[in-house]
């Protein structure tokens, strides 16, 4: 009877106390495949940096939904000159930086002109660079008066690269970050984790149910399985192991959601190395690329095919992956034409990521088939952005574009493809100055054909975005426009 | 006493002797197989057929390309016995070398060899191979360079110490006496009495370079791909652990075996070679 008597106290015991524990549980451990380098988005090209501070430590004027819709949130509404060079914005009031500052329309003079400036290291320099002037002579609203019509503002400005800082503390942004969001940042365990904690001074902060965040780092998709199996981390978004997707979607405890992003998958080209200045020769490397094979051998069929920079999900795509079929023998005799002495000796420099390393064998495979000898050189990030994407130190790479619409990146000469042509910036001006959406759509045509045309990379396929994570696990976003994870929106059911 | 104990060791050597011989002899016809033969080529990628369990077609199976296992472990095990031909080879031949030399010039000059020796003997293999693939490129070349050098100072200080011990005796002093240089008693007298030692330590040396090329094809700066070494299947492997294990499996087995296989035969030859066993047979007979 004693005994039964203190089972049931300890039984009793038990269920109070994970009751307790299932109500109260505020925080989230969430995975990633890459660290930051750092932590300034405004200044460092690594998507791994937004991931972690975007919409959690900083916020932009507007926010990118996952459904790529345009809401406020720095700014409570804007308007549009009708010529679409000068858009307005109403800013929340009472809003404050993490460290006590007011947050006013001078900060958002300040940040954009930063990231315009000499120095700047912005990604998206070019675009704040269209920017004429910033009249914040008013603290609750800000004009922005750009150079030519700039129909794609409202998107620029809910990247990551436009998020808002404040000048007193600008400089340290990449190892201590203050911004206006609803976490501030906690602690950074290099090589293992970053911890963010909620801030009870946001505006919102009511609404926010998860107070700690913790981001894991691993790399190794075998071990992000085990990390999720074992419950060290509750969520993986853009997870790595599309092969173990089956596991978990007969797994009860776990949810798995297979979404788009805007991972424009390439065989990037060095089109002034020769002999890939040749057009000849860059056709033959895509008619010699079979894409279904590295989509079914690298991401286990996951993925869409595409034809040019832009991905199904983007407005004014066009279908151009009939443009180059797979097709090894007329791949030949382009090589042929182009008086290529065979065997074309190349080297194919593959970064960390699964569809690279494993797609980057298939493409070796492939291209051995119609006479060139791809040499795989596997390569660590920090050496790929100082070889490939730096000093254009290379032939031949594989590497996914998350960035939206950012096709624009071919009007640059500089840019690592090394593109250097007047009829496509002159197209991508026209683009920049679309009036409307049905003009846009039409340059934004033009300017696929033109790289396809070119071919001036080898367009492989839409990155999928796969997310394991805890089944009691919300909000979550199924498709990446922008590679975020929102803490604000998530909660334990 | 003496002679049951000797008895008992010999019995015991024998399938030592005889199991590693055995692991080996078949781990080298692989390899010599390989050269003219393998089920399929081993870079054949077939990614309809990728992840196969092991079948008549595929008595391994095939790997998340679609390769063929046994092909690409086949060749993996003509890569491992390149590697560690050469890099033993390289490392006995500059090790005994200097060996020998520091022992016959005796003074400042051993001094500064054996100190010379500690010195590259301090640095673990593995980090002055990273170090070489990373200043002068990844690749097999250099990961071979990097266990050769490792192997130098191991078979210097071996022969050192041992063709000290054995200058010291009788007949080297009279064929000293006799007039014969330091060259010649090296290579006539000292040479003959240390070989069986030496080849007992190439076989442990040539178990550590296979598992030396397996650690740094693993991490990334041995063999390249698509070419096949077991260090590189198994990191490889690595990302299916949870969807086929088997990846792992075979590459790490077929090291294991191996390693396992010469360190027996060491073993054995060890045995085979004491010269107080020999003594004790002597006596017996």
């Amino acid at each position: 009877m004693r005994h039964a008597f203190y089972l049931a106290f300890v039984l009793g015991a038990t269920a109070l106390i994970s009751g307790a524990q299932a109500a109260t549980k505020d925080s989230v451990t969430i995975g990633m495949a890459l660290e930051p380098p750092g932590l300034d988005p405004t200044m460092g090209a690594a998507a791994a940096i937004g991931e972690v501070t975007h919409y959690n430590i900083f916020e932009g004027l507007t926010k990118i939904g996952e459904d790529f819709s345009i809401s406020p949130l720095l700014a409570r509404s804007w308007t549009f000159s009708k010529d679409l060079k000068t858009l307005t914005f109403q800013l929340q009031q009472g809003v404050k930086f993490q460290d006590g500052q007011p947050f006013t329309s001078a900060d958002v003079k300040y940040s954009f002109e930063r990231d315009a400036a000499k120095a700047s290291t912005n990604k998206d320099k070019a675009f704040f660079a269209s920017i004429q002037s910033i009249d914040a002579s008013n603290p609750q609203v800000v004009v922005l008066q750009f150079k030519a019509p700039s129909f794609q503002a409202l998107y620029h400005l809910g990247m990551n690269t436009a998020v808002i800082v404040d000048a007193k503390s600008a400089a340290n942004e990449a190892t201590h970050p203050v911004g206006t969001g609803p976490y501030t940042f906690g602690t950074w365990t290099k090589g293992a984790s970053i911890t963010l904690n909620k801030w009870d001074g946001y505006r919102d902060a009511a609404h926010i149910a998860i107070r700690h965040a913790t981001f894991r780092f691993m790399s190794d998709p075998s071990a992000e399985v085990a990390a999720l199996l074992a419950g060290d981390i509750d969520a993986f978004p853009r997870f790595q192991g599309a092969e173990n997707i089956a596991q978990f979607q007969k797994d009860p405890r776990f949810q798995v959601t297979v979404g788009g992003t805007e991972g424009k998958t390439i065989i990037a080209i060095n089109n002034k190395q020769k002999p890939l200045d040749n057009l000849k020769v860059r056709q033959a490397i895509a008619y010699a690329i079979d894409r279904k094979a590295i989509i079914d051998g690298a991401m286990n069929g996951f993925g869409t095919p595409i034809g040019s920079h832009l991905t199904p999900n983007d407005p004014g795509y066009i279908d151009l992956t009939g443009q180059y079929p797979y097709d090894p023998a007329k791949s030949k005799a382009l090589l042929k034409a182009a008086g290529v002495k065979l065997p074309l000796n190349l080297t194919l420099t593959l970064p960390p990521p699964v569809y690279a390393r494993q797609g980057g064998q298939i493409i070796a495979a492939e291209l051995a088939k119609v006479g060139i000898n791809a040499k795989i050189v596997n390569v660590e990030w920090a050496q790929w952005l100082s070889g490939v994407y730096k000093n254009k130190n290379y032939d031949l790479t594989v590497i996914s574009h998350v960035e939206p619409l950012d096709i624009g990146i071919y009007a640059n000469p500089d840019y690592y493809f090394q593109y250097d042509n007047k009829d496509f910036q002159t197209i991508i001006s026209k683009l920049n100055a679309a009036p409307d959406l049905a003009s846009f759509k039409k340059y934004m045509g033009e300017a696929q054909h033109k790289l396809a045309d070119d071919c001036v990379n080898v367009y492989l396929f839409q990155l999928a975005q796969i997310t394991v994570a805890n089944a009691k696990l919300q909000g979550l976003w199924k498709n990446g426009p922008i590679f975020v994870n929102d803490l604000s929106a998530m909660s334990w059911k | 006493m003496m002679r049951q104990a000797a008895m008992l060791r010999r019995r015991r050597t024998a399938p030592n002797l005889a199991i590693g011989t055995g692991l080996v002899a078949s781990w080298l016809a692989v390899a010599m197989l390989a050269l003219f033969w393998t089920p399929y080529p081993p870079a054949a990628i077939d990614v309809p057929h990728r992840l196969l369990r092991p079948s008549w077609a595929h008595w391994f199976g095939t790997d998340a390309l679609g390769r063929d296992i046994l092909s690409r472990l086949m060749v993996g095990a003509g890569v491992s016995l390149k590697v560690g031909v050469i890099a033993v080879g390289i490392g006995a031949v500059l090790g005994v070398a200097l060996g020998l030399f520091a022992a016959s010039m005796k003074g400042r000059t051993e001094d500064g060899i054996m100190q010379f020796c500690d010195f590259t003997f301090a640095f673990p293999a593995l980090l002055s191979a990273i170090m070489l693939t990373a200043t002068y490129g990844a690749g097999i070349e250099n990961a071979i360079l990097a266990i050769a050098i490792f192997n130098v100072p191991v078979f210097a200080k071996l022969t050192r110490a041992m063709a000290n011990s054995v200058m010291a005796r009788e007949f080297v002093q009279s064929a000293r006496a006799a007039g014969r240089g330091p060259a010649g008693i090296a290579w006539y007298h000292v040479m003959p009495n240390i070989l069986a030692a030496l080849l007992v330590q190439a076989t442990i040396q040539f178990s550590i370079a296979i598992l030396a090329e397996a650690a740094l094809s693993y991490l990334g700066f041995g063999t390249q791909p698509p070419e096949a070494s077991w260090g590189l299947m198994l990191s490889e492997a690595q990302d299916f652990l949870f969807v086929a294990p088997r990846l792992a499996v075979y590459p790490g087995l077929a090291i294991a075996l191996s390693v396992l296989g010469l360190s027996m035969l060491g073993d054995g030859l060890r045995d085979a070679l004491d010269p107080r066993l020999q003594k004790i047979a002597f006596q017996r007979a």
